[in-house]
């Protein structure tokens, strides 16, 4: 690589690792001196298997593998969804819970009633969730978002790292076939802890 | 705005150093650009992303992200991966001329 003429304005794309290593400052003395001088790293904890919970994590760990980042995903509990090949294609999004449901297609009916909250009891009316699922999935797919096995695809092919958690996979009697082929493996928590040393955690 | 100047080609960039003007790019400035990212080597398999990139934006006026290099473009996002290590969405919008990709996915 050749130095750069005078003036010269190039994007970041990724040296920034490289200098935040030089740049950190020297562990205190006395201090641990095993603080970790690596890569940027990101952990993410998918805890929830319902699909607006879904999208989170898949979109966050697809946008660091994107940006040069290292990506350890680990599926836990409901998470464990996300990856079981039986599952995955039918996640939902219920709006019980959900104070923060609107549609802004209401908007069209009368101003400021695609801001208003949708009464909790209509969520237990049968077919909502189902409608609610269906609503989604489509305004995803309008955005050109894959589903969730399309998007596990290409996380693999981004080349993050995907782990179910042993504990939940035990407690949900799963089977290794019904992995989603990207899954590295069956790890436990303290598994997770070791691989992602040094890593920006996020838990969702 | 900032104007870069290599090599005999000049062109207008924003802040960040992404191109603001596509018609200010060409094949020769992209070989020169893609040393300083640091492929050594455009081969075939390089070009062709960035062709799709070029004729794919023309139509839609935006940077196709990786997604749809993949859904539209028929490329394995592995091989764009292993072909523009690190940063690739953003190393191709680069050395193909276009603005940095804004979409999520």
């Amino acid at each position: 690589m050749r130095t750069l003429p005078e003036g010269f304005i190039i994007p970041d794309f990724g040296g920034s690792a490289a200098k935040a290593t030089t740049t950190s400052p020297e562990p205190a003395a006395g201090g641990e001196a095993t603080a970790y001088r690596g890569p940027r790293k990101l952990a993410l904890i998918c805890s929830k298997g319902n699909l607006d919970m879904a999208y989170p994590g898949l979109i966050l760990g697809n946008a660091a593998a994107g940006e040069g980042v290292e990506v350890h995903m680990f599926f836990t509990f409901w998470g464990l969804d996300i990856v079981n090949k039986k599952t995955h294609k039918n996640l939902k999004f219920t709006m019980l819970g959900n104070t923060a449901m609107h549609m802004p297609e209401l908007g069209y009916l009368r101003t400021g009633l695609e801001h208003a909250s949708m009464p909790q009891l209509m969520g237990q009316l049968p077919g909502m969730t189902a409608m609610a699922t269906k609503m989604m999935k489509k305004q995803m797919a309008d955005l050109e978002i894959p589903d969730v096995p399309e998007f596990l695809d290409l996380l693999s092919a981004a080349g993050v790292h995907m782990y179910a958690c042993k504990l939940s996979f035990d407690m949900m009697k799963m089977i290794e076939a019904d992995l989603h082929p990207g899954v590295e493996g069956v790890i436990s928590a303290a598994d997770f802890i070791e691989i992602s040393e040094g890593a920006q955690t996020i838990f969702i | 705005m900032p104007t870069n100047t290599i090599d005999g080609h000049t062109f207008a960039v924003n802040d960040e150093g992404f191109f603001t003007n596509r018609e200010e790019w060409s094949e020769d400035l992209a070989v020169i650009l893609a040393d300083l990212v640091g492929i050594e080597q455009m081969t075939e398999a390089h070009w062709a992303p960035l062709r799709f990139m070029r004729e794919d934006s023309a139509k839609t006026g935006v940077t196709p992200t990786l997604r749809r290099m993949q859904a539209v473009g028929g490329f394995d996002v592995k091989d764009l991966f292993a072909l523009y290590p690190g940063k690739p969405a953003k190393k191709m919008a680069y050395l193909a001329g276009l603005p940095k990709p804004v979409g999520c996915v």
